[in-house]
């Protein structure tokens, strides 16, 4: 995520961090390569322009010129103008317990609006609503089925009218009846995909935000839009009025620079980070984590987020233990394989711990198939082999290939990779980092 | 990723590319030989252009003159021409000096199109030769060169099979394989397309290879209802290799003369699913002889400079023929293709203009540079009066 603008600066700022005393044409050339590697990364030209303004007004301050690190002085300027431009604190969307909310999703064709309302669904059910999807959409072929099948699978309830002609106004109503009637907390509409020119389909959309009071109405901008995120925002929030946007595909290598225009156009925030096909894939939208991200500098505060909500912190301690101890065994490894998983995509984990970025283009390589395959051999083995896989002889080892279909080499291959990986491990975990595992190691450490 | 990976099935002529590099890398007093160098493959071109721009540049001569573009418009002038001059906001009609002032307002509107700034620059160091060149002295003869120069840079002589080509090169079916990133318009293209072939008189197969996203197997299935072509269908989850061999296996028995291949949307650094999409294109390349097979990736024109990496990637993956340009009737210009074209002379040989079954028009050069610095909503534009196969 922001890969390349992350590279971009970062070679900019080596520059600038070369000259040990900065002079004013040092930090316009330095300037200039970031003005260059925000319009690359579809960051809006006038966006751009007045970015770089305020940067080089701070930048020539006596201050930093002056001050023995100006390029570490301008790095730090650089990141906290990029934290303002997204939008400079969290926000959160305005849905509280207790009461009916509605949500209403906008945005052009193909910005991802359907799979955003089953992800949008699935983040609030977590957090104990009862939300309903309404698919608004009668015009894209197959569009409600898609919100039936996606909804289906986070078991989450959709409301739809697949009668021939009848109005998305209609279908509203009836869909806000029908969530009353059986309590539905959350009302998540998923709309069609429009372009801000076409008059009739804007004049639809008018029509339903006005229908019902909405807590939150969401652009959806797909993560590799272009200068165009600015004038498709603008239209949506004159013609509806906006409360905020949500990112979507930003695990894709688009730069995202359109999205980060978006807020300081229109004021409007972003609220949600969509960043993978599994419908788990939804965050909220942190400026400063993003910003961090952006310069390269990690997300360890997303990263213990999803950690503790997939990890039992009890589990963890044990593992912990077993770990420092000596005693971690496959069937350990099975477990942790099973919670990693549960994560999310790996690279996507890796890419937010500090200096792991590099990693994470190499881990794009790991098949999740691995995954299978090492759980495939594990599960070939007995009992006994699992916990103590010491004993796992030549002849122990031709039988685990035979029952999980792999060859001779593949179980001698994961047999030496656990050594390695026990080794490593027990290393981290002593250091209190324990692999993955520890939500209260990483915790502790972030504190301090 | 190389840059010209694309070249080597191309017909061994003077590149778009190559000729762009000599320009630019040569000293101004050369540039009138270079030109003559250039002239005899350029004329075609140039004529066409000029044959274009003729009726308006007479149009606006008849006009009285008038000194700025709001006068102009209130005048009832609603040419394309003053669309462009409306975004280019006073540049072209204000008729001032050729100034650093004038170029910076032109990188502006350039940038604003998603070309990136690489090209952007580019197209400023050309236009300031040609400037040069013909003697131009004021903003709006500048602007004028300015679309020729776009429509140059964008144009080549590739365009989608059709029913003429496969008789005179003796194909019996030809394999349209549509790729791209999430959300770019790829079963909807697939469906126009497939409309455009039957109207032609083909035998029409789509395959729905896209077996990951909900529905879409059914919303392929609606479109190929409207377009009243034969639908391979699949069950969602399964290998879209096996679809693709199921449906070339299908074709070969039926006598289908067109099968086109929707697969499902991927992003380009999703090396799975990458893998998964070469493994269908061996598919094909196992099945369909290498010149009836058509490989274009579908390009979302709100997309920025992502798209350059999705045409390399794609590229080398799918082996690219073209892009699909679409959604080109929103506010968005879709810039980036220039670059694309730029970079690896990958040309658009359709764009997508509405949700209409007929909404998929063959490109041409000369509407999209002056639709790229004007309004694409402008109803000079007859994107739509353009549905046939040769133009």
């Amino acid at each position: 995520m922001f890969d390349r603008l992350t590279e971009t600066l970062n070679k900019a700022f080596k520059r600038l961090k070369g000259h040990g005393v900065l002079n004013e044409k040092a930090v316009d050339e330095g300037l200039r390569e970031i003005r260059r590697a925000l319009l690359d990364a579809d960051v809006n030209f006038k966006v751009a322009r007045a970015f770089i303004d305020r940067i080089r007004v701070k930048a020539v301050g006596e201050d930093v010129l002056k001050s023995l690190t100006p390029g570490q002085q301008i790095v730090k300027i650089v990141r906290d103008e990029l934290i303002e431009l997204l939008g400079g604190t969290a926000v959160e969307a305005k849905i509280e317990k207790g009461r009916q909310n509605r949500i209403l999703l906008v945005g052009l064709q193909g910005s991802g609006k359907t799979t955003a309302a089953a992800k949008l669904g699935l983040h609030y059910k977590k957090s104990g609503f009862r939300p309903l999807l309404v698919a608004l959409d009668v015009y894209r072929p197959a569009a409600i089925k898609q919100l039936q099948v996606v909804g289906g699978q986070v078991g989450i309830d959709v409301f739809a009218i697949t009668e021939e002609g009848t109005k998305p106004l209609d279908i509203l109503r009836q869909a806000e009846t029908h969530a009353k009637d059986k309590g539905y907390s959350l009302v998540i509409c998923d709309t069609a995909g429009r372009t801000t020119v076409d008059e009739e389909m804007m004049d639809e959309v008018v029509g339903l935000k006005n229908a019902l009071e909405f807590d939150e109405v969401l652009l959806v901008i797909d993560a590799m839009t272009g200068q165009d995120a600015v004038s498709t925002a603008e239209k949506f929030n004159e013609a509806i009025g906006i409360t905020g946007c949500v990112i979507t595909k930003l695990d894709g290598d688009a730069r995202g620079g359109a999205a980060l225009s978006v807020r300081e156009v229109t004021g409007v925030p972003i609220v949600f980070a969509s960043i993978g096909e599994g419908l788990k894939a939804l965050e909220l939208f942190h400026p400063e984590r993003m910003a961090g991200r952006i310069l390269g500098m990690g997300d360890v505060l997303t990263l213990i987020e999803k950690a503790e909500e997939e990890f039992d912190e009890r589990e963890a301690e044990k593992l912990r233990q077993k770990i420092v101890g000596n005693e971690f065994n496959f069937e350990d490894f099975l477990t942790q394989i099973k919670q990693v998983q549960k994560m999310g995509p790996l690279d996507q984990i890796v890419k937010m711990i500090p200096g792991m970025g590099g990693m994470a283009k190499q881990l794009e390589m790991v098949d999740p198939k691995e995954f299978n395959r090492v759980e495939g051999m594990i599960l070939s083995m007995t009992r006994e082999e699992r916990q103590h896989p010491g004993i796992i002889n030549n002849s122990r080892r031709k039988r685990i290939a035979r029952g999980s279909g792999m060859k001779h080499q593949d179980v001698g291959r994961l047999l030496n990779q656990f050594k390695e990986a026990k080794k490593m491990m027990r290393q981290l975990a002593k250091m209190g980092m324990g692999g993955m595992v520890p939500k209260g190691a990483i915790g502790r450490m972030m504190k301090k | 990723m190389p840059k010209d990976q694309d070249n080597k099935d191309r017909p061994q002529r003077k590149g778009w590319f190559q000729k762009f590099t000599e320009v630019i890398s040569t000293d101004v007093t050369e540039i009138g030989k270079l030109r003559e160098q250039h002239a005899e493959e350029d004329r075609q071109y140039v004529e066409q252009v000029a044959e274009i721009e003729a009726t308006e540049i007479t149009a606006e001569d008849q006009l009285p003159s008038t000194d700025t573009w709001l006068e102009q418009l209130s005048g009832g002038l609603t040419k394309t021409r003053d669309k462009v001059a409306s975004r280019i906001n006073t540049i072209a009609a204000a008729r001032r000096g050729i100034d650093q002032d004038f170029y910076d307002e032109i990188l502006e509107v350039l940038l604003e199109t998603d070309m990136g700034m690489e090209v952007a620059e580019d197209v400023l160091k050309i236009l300031k030769r040609e400037i040069g060149a013909r003697g131009a002295n004021d903003t709006s003869e500048a602007c004028d060169l300015l679309v020729e120069v776009l429509g140059r840079l964008i144009a080549s002589d590739e365009h989608t099979i059709t029913p003429d080509d496969m008789k005179s090169e003796g194909i019996e079916t030809a394999v349209i394989l549509l790729t791209g990133v999430n959300g770019s318009g790829k079963t909807t293209v697939c469906g126009k397309l497939s409309n455009r072939y039957r109207l032609a008189g083909a035998k029409v197969l789509v395959i729905a290879a896209d077996t990951f996203r909900a529905a879409a197997i059914d919303q392929l299935k609606i479109w190929a209802e409207r377009a009243q072509v034969d639908f391979q269908g699949a069950q969602e989850g399964r290998d879209p290799s096996s679809v693709v061999y199921d449906g070339l296996a299908r074709s070969k028995t039926e006598g289908h003369d067109i099968v086109i291949i929707d697969t499902a949307g991927r992003l380009q650094n999703k090396v799975n699913l990458m893998n998964e999409l070469e493994k269908i294109r061996r598919t094909v390349d196992k099945h369909i002889e290498p010149d009836a097979i058509q490989s274009l990736l579908v390009v979302d024109s709100t997309t920025g400079q992502n798209a350059i990496t999705q045409a390399e990637v794609f590229g080398e993956i799918a082996k690219l023929d073209g892009i699909i340009l679409t959604k080109l009737d929103g506010t968005a210009r879709g810039g980036v293709v220039l670059a694309i074209k730029h970079r690896m002379d990958l040309p658009v040989l359709e764009i997508g203009v509405g949700e209409g079954l007929n909404d998929l028009v063959p490109f041409d050069a000369a509407t999209y540079a002056r639709s790229l610095l004007g309004d694409l909503a402008d109803d000079q534009i007859d994107w739509r009066g353009r549905t046939g196969f040769n133009d």
